[in-house]
């Protein structure tokens, strides 16, 4: 199996993040390749296309198609943005990419903005996250000096700058439009969408925007090909992708698989549950996918169409894993608190839907639950489902609705019996 | 009213937008503004909005809307403590309890001494190494009891960044 290949593969070397030990790992050898053979820019797009490769931020949309969407013969400025916002619960693989080998990150966005003809990007980092800042940074600055960023990139007609923003602690900047208007300067509220980021992104110009571990993946589809890279996966799921697996398991990390690994496979990995323990329920993509029950995800495999027809989505491969020692209740109680206080508070549904659902899962864990609490759950989600600007509500009541069909027992014996089922042990 | 060291960085930052874009540096000036002077006051912001050409107003937005920003003093080591799900399911709780009984103050409150505050906070995107917190720039993983007591004691020394 091919494990720990494409974005990991170096995460074993001493000082992967530097410049030196990445050239020598055959690192800027596929830019090289494009900038100075040439190879065209349709050529690449097409490539990308050809490799199946989907965006690893969450929504999953096919890369080479949205590469494709970058009007040509523009004025002004184009842009290239990396999404490295990685704030949903469970999600830890951007960070590792940035620190075990930010010129894999680097080279594949000067790929990308080769292609798409873009003159400047920047990295959009979450502002806690300063290890990572400082390697990238660090790293940026090597790339410079050694003439693979700015005016003539490698001697010839290509130029491209590249810049960190850093965020200054606010989930919903991970929105695609919400980090544009960080990058203004201004508070993260997302824009209705269309116009998409492609006719009007950043300032208003053309702007392409992908997550690290897509970026971090286009070197080896360029340099192997984009058949290699689908037949790591299989049709539809192409290539490899770093689950983060994480709760009750002995070995939380990153495992970056072949997509249509079987969960149990992966699970394994991870050094599997804790003695005594039965697996209760798994979210597959983060917080704001659908939990599924363990059961029905020991015969599911880790790729888009599997975990969809499962009930849930890949979203950003964080695998949150959950045992029989905890109680359900309280575990989506938290998850929920998460969605009211990322709200951005623009639209009214999910400004006033996010609160409503956290205040009624706090009262039923608190032994305060009315019988009525669970539809009034279903309500209240099923009028906030589609009716907002962005989705992040979808995603607050995702595991809310998703919890109460999966584990409405356990809801009604909190409700009735002012206490838990479930005693909780140590994690 | 900042250091020349906090001046320069600004204008670092400030470099990397377009010329017509100045309000791009602004997350960047406040948070070098507050590393610079503690917290952002009303004067400091108003200051920043200056430096930049923009009105105070948007200064004022970006402050409040960021959770990185302290507009009231802190204690010198700020400690945030994950307790998103992934933290929780390994037992965040209890490291924050635990924080509590340590230092004798509740999540938001400040030690008397100025030394500590703690706060409890979403997931800091390091989940594979729950429980974990953070203290000024630095990431503590894994954490036990055991290793809370020997950061605290650490940073009451006088360090830090400490390991
Ligand atoms: C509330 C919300 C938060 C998001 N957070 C992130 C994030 O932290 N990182 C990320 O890459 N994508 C995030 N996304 C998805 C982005 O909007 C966008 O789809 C993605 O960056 C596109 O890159 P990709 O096609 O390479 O996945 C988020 C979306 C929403 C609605
Ligand atoms: S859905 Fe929520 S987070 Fe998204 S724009 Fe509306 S209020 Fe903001
Ligand atoms: S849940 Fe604690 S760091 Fe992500």
């Amino acid at each position: 199996m091919w494990v720990n290949g494409v974005t990991l593969q170096n995460r074993g070397l001493e000082d992967s993040h530097r410049l030196a030990v990445y050239e020598a790992s055959g690192g800027y050898r596929t830019l090289r390749e494009v900038l100075l053979r040439p190879v065209a820019p349709e050529q690449i797009i097409t490539e990308m296309k050809k490799s199946g490769l989907r965006g690893r931020g969450g929504a999953g949309f096919p890369t080479g198609l949205k590469w494709s969407f970058m009007p040509k013969g523009v004025t002004g400025t184009k842009y290239l943005l990396c999404n490295a916002d990685e704030g949903e619960p469970g999600t830890c693989k951007d960070r590792d990419i940035m620190r075990y080998d930010p010129h894999r990150l680097i080279e594949g966005m000067l790929i990308g903005a080769y292609a798409m003809g873009a003159r400047a990007g920047y990295i959009y980092i979450r502002g806690e996250f300063v290890e990572p800042i400082q390697l990238v940074e660090a790293a940026l600055a090597e790339a410079y000096q050694a003439g693979l960023l700015g005016n003539h990139i490698l001697g010839t007609g290509f130029s491209f700058d590249l810049y960190v923003h850093r965020g200054a602690g606010a989930y919903i900047c991970g929105e695609e439009t919400a980090l544009m208007e960080s990058i203004e300067g201004k508070k993260g509220q997302p824009r209705f969408k269309p116009p998409f980021p492609a006719s009007y992104g950043l300032y208003g110009q053309p702007t392409t925007i992908n997550n690290v571990e897509t970026f971090a993946s286009v070197p080896d589809i360029i340099s192997k090909g984009g058949d290699w890279f689908l037949r790591l996966g299989k049709p539809n799921n192409g290539g490899t992708k770093i689950f983060s697996v994480t709760g009750h398991v002995q070995r939380p990390g990153n495992y970056e698989v072949p997509m249509g690994t079987p969960f149990k496979d992966l699970l394994a990995m991870a050094g599997g549950l804790f003695p005594e323990r039965k697996l209760k329920a798994v979210i597959p993509g983060g917080t704001s996918t659908p939990m599924v029950a363990g059961e029905v995800m020991m015969d599911t495999t880790m790729d888009y169409d599997a975990i969809s027809k499962a009930g849930s989505a890949l979203g950003a491969g964080s695998v949150i894993v959950i045992d029989d020692s905890v109680c359900m209740v309280k575990t989506v109680e938290r998850i929920a608190r998460f969605y009211m206080h990322e709200s951005c508070g623009q639209c009214t549904p999910c400004r006033e839907g996010m609160g409503w659902l956290w205040r009624v899962m706090h009262r039923i864990e608190h032994g305060q639950g009315r019988e009525e609490d669970l539809q009034l759950l279903l309500d209240v989600g099923a009028r906030i489902e589609g009716r907002t600007i962005c989705a992040l509500a979808d995603g607050g009541v995702a595991p809310v609705v998703s919890s109460i069909r999966l584990f409405r027992s356990e809801y009604e014996y909190h409700i009735q019996h002012k206490r838990c089922l479930v005693t909780m042990g140590a994690g | 009213m900042l250091s020349e060291q906090a001046l320069a960085e600004i204008a670092r930052e400030r470099a990397k937008y377009p010329e017509d874009r100045a309000q791009s540096a602004l997350l960047a000036a406040l948070r070098i503004a507050q590393e610079d002077q503690g917290f952002l006051t009303t004067e400091v912001m108003d200051y920043i909005a200056l430096l930049l050409g923009i009105e105070p107003i948007r200064a004022y937005e970006v402050a409040t809307f960021y959770s990185m920003y302290d507009l009231q003093p802190v204690g010198r080591h700020k400690i945030c403590v994950c307790g998103s799900v992934s933290c929780f399911l390994r037992d965040s709780d209890r490291i924050i309890a635990h924080l509590e009984d340590q230092l004798g103050i509740k999540v938001g409150e400040t030690t008397p001494d100025g030394l500590f505050t703690l706060q409890e906070v979403e997931c800091l995107g390091a989940c594979l190494g729950a429980p974990m917190m953070q203290v000024g720039d630095r990431y503590y993983e894994d954490l036990t009891k055991d290793r809370v007591n020997g950061i605290l004691a650490a940073l009451r020394e006088g360090g830090d960044d400490v390991g």
